[in-house]
């Protein structure tokens, strides 16, 4: 019963001058449109990581064996971590700079936990553009402040692993973390 | 679509007629590379590349239809099945380095071919739309060399893979998700080198259609040609079969013997030893450079090193680096010149070849290490490429006096003859 005569320029707010074809026409599009979007968010989210690869998500670490001043270099989520027990002297370096001259301003205690200021946990993924940095492993060059040193585009990290120089817009990632003993760290 | 004095497709044979009359693919043929094309009569070699461009993708496409025959994507085995494939299978390393150089070779072309466009102002008007799909061309052939250079799963496939779609993780919020979900995971792994096959079989075909729009929108306008003066009589063409059949023929041929002599004799020239070590994810190379095609935009996007107000130099670098792809899309805007050939303008020439040195030392510090001088280089170097195209060009485009135009193809081709020979300049004879 649409009455085309009414329905010139009044819209859909129209009310009763609102043609049906219009309607059905909206209704039957919109309808499509939603169709579509609930087939591509599966095509999308099929890429996002898989359980299996997040089940991988955790990662426990003993740290027994690192001595002061000595690193290691595990996987968290199928990327580099460095577990580094700081010097006396290393953590008076750390705590010597001003933050608030620093690029991504933050404190050696903000980045470890409380009472256990000596172990550094960070992620081994430099914030420039991912690459590992050196200073991890025995002997390897640990840059101009101590900490590390990515050889890709030359950016240095001090000795609580914060961005002193080169590209790097961040401090390299401290990830989630707790102590589950006094010898043995839980990552993620 | 094409000139008036177009020769017509009119088979003899009878079954040809009876094919013609049912599909008619055979006249598209003849139409589009045939006889029936006309195309200006003074294309130089420069006019070569287009084909041999074409004669690259479908070496691609041949060897890689066949490395994937032997090819398992597989973080596992991808690395031993390339080796596999070079030791193994008969004539495997042929196919191997065929496909490895075939992409540089199809890089140097098309280089080469839109040096040409750039030169003789192939991208002016009525030819908008040729310029535009050449370069989705180009980033389709950045985005398929990139994935399969990922492949092998090598030091180098690795660490690109990771470098490039950290890229993505410059963008500020949805960066790091965008990153992840490029990956499939946290870092590469086995779910990005499986869709990193998956794409890199697809697009190559992907290219080949869009290939087939930038020839249709080519062939409106017909082909461009050294003069830039248009086509005004069937005096200035000649039939593309077998004029330039024969003349893009010879070009074939030089391009197989380079083809033949990197291949054979240097096969390993332009890869990295780095990439002969398997992907190991807790030990970066020293140094990370891509293929030698990247290198420019490499240089570009390591030029950024400080903050810019509130803009990371990561994200500045990111930007810088698509901004000198993206603008070459404003191209037949940004140079107004109504003259399009180089050749009667004095001044963009001199431009032009300075840009050619810039664009040169741009890959020389792309492919050095991020060190001084090339970071200061790449700087000056990337600053300059940016203010050719939006502050030169369309200057020269205002101020610059070209040179006069011949009045047809046919009257500067018969002046250069006549020079050649002594004599006057031929008087137009219609």
């Amino acid at each position: 019963m649409a009455s085309v005569e009414h329905s010139d320029g009044q819209g859909l707010s129209g009310g009763e001058g609102v043609r049906r074809r219009d309607f059905i026409n909206i209704a039957a599009v919109s309808f499509a449109g939603v169709g579509a979007v609930a087939v591509v968010l599966p095509l999308i989210d099929q890429m996002n990581p898989s359980a299996d690869v997040l089940a991988l998500a955790s990662t426990e670490v003993d740290l027994s064996a690192i001595q002061p001043g000595q690193a290691i270099k595990t996987t968290f989520r199928s990327q580099p971590l460095f577990v580094r027990q700081l010097t006396p002297k290393e953590i008076a370096e750390a705590d010597k700079v001003d933050p608030s001259t620093l690029r991504d301003p933050q404190t050696l205690e903000e980045r470890t936990v409380d009472g256990k200021k000596q172990w550094l946990i960070t992620m081994g993924v430099c914030t420039h553009l991912g690459c590992v940095p050196l200073g991890a492993g025995e002997g390897e060059n640990r840059g101009e402040f101590g900490g590390y040193f990515c050889p890709c585009h030359g950016s240095s990290y001090d000795t609580a692993a914060r961005i002193r120089k080169g590209p790097a817009p961040k401090n390299l990632e401290v990830p989630k973390f707790s102590f589950t003993s006094d010898t043995a760290i839980l990552v993620g | 679509m094409s000139f008036p004095w177009a020769e017509h497709y009119t088979p003899k044979h009878p079954v040809m007629q009876w094919v013609d009359e049912k599909l008619p693919l055979p006249r598209l043929v003849y139409n589009a590379i045939g006889a029936g094309y006309p195309v200006p009569r003074n294309l130089n070699y420069f006019w070569n590349f287009g084909v041999l461009a074409g004669l690259a993708l479908v070496i691609q496409i041949v060897t890689g239809v066949i490395m994937a025959m032997h090819y398992g994507a597989n973080d596992l085995v991808a690395f031993s099945t390339v080796e596999q494939t070079m030791r193994d299978v008969n004539a495997g390393w042929l196919m191997r380095y065929a496909h490895a150089n075939g992409a540089s070779f199809f890089f140097i072309v098309v280089y080469l071919h839109i040096f040409r466009g750039l030169y003789f102002g192939s991208y002016k008007a009525p030819r908008e739309m040729v310029w535009l799909l050449g370069l989705v061309i180009f980033l389709l052939m950045m985005a398929t060399a990139f994935m399969g250079y990922v492949l092998p799963w090598g030091q180098m496939s690795y660490w690109g893979a990771k470098v490039i779609t950290g890229l993505f993780g410059a963008i500020p919020v949805v960066g790091e998700p965008i990153q992840t979900w490029l990956l499939g995971g946290f870092a590469p792994g086995n779910a990005s080198l499986n869709r990193f096959f998956s794409l890199h079989f697809l697009l190559p075909f992907v290219i080949a259609g869009v290939i087939i729009l930038h020839i249709w929108a080519l062939h409106i306008p017909g082909s461009s040609n050294p003069t830039g003066v248009e086509v005004k009589g069937p005096q200035d063409t000649v039939p593309f079969h077998p004029y330039y059949t024969a003349k893009d023929g010879f070009g074939v041929g030089v391009f197989l013997i380079l083809f033949a002599i990197m291949l054979f004799f240097a096969p390993n020239y332009l890869g990295h030893p780095d990439n002969y070590i398997e992907a190991n994810p807790l030990s970066t190379p020293a140094h990370i450079v891509p293929e030698w095609y990247f290198w420019p935009f490499y240089a570009i996007l390591r030029a950024f090193t400080v903050d810019f107000f509130f803009v990371p130099a990561k994200l500045l670098g990111v930007l810088a680096m698509f901004a000198s792809i993206l603008l070459l899309f404003f191209l037949p805007w940004l140079d107004t010149s109504p003259v399009r050939s180089g050749s009667y303008r004095p001044t963009f020439r001199k431009f032009f070849w300075i840009l050619i040195l810039d664009v040169l030392v741009l890959g020389y510090c792309g492919g050095a290490p991020a060190e001084e001088p090339y970071v200061m280089i790449s700087q000056v170097f990337a600053g300059y490429y940016f203010a050719h195209f939006l502050i030169i060009l369309p200057l020269i485009a205002r101020f610059e006096k070209p040179l006069p135009l011949p009045n047809s193809i046919t009257d500067a081709v018969l002046a250069k003859y006549a020079k050649a020979d002594g004599e006057p300049a031929a008087v137009p004879a219609e």
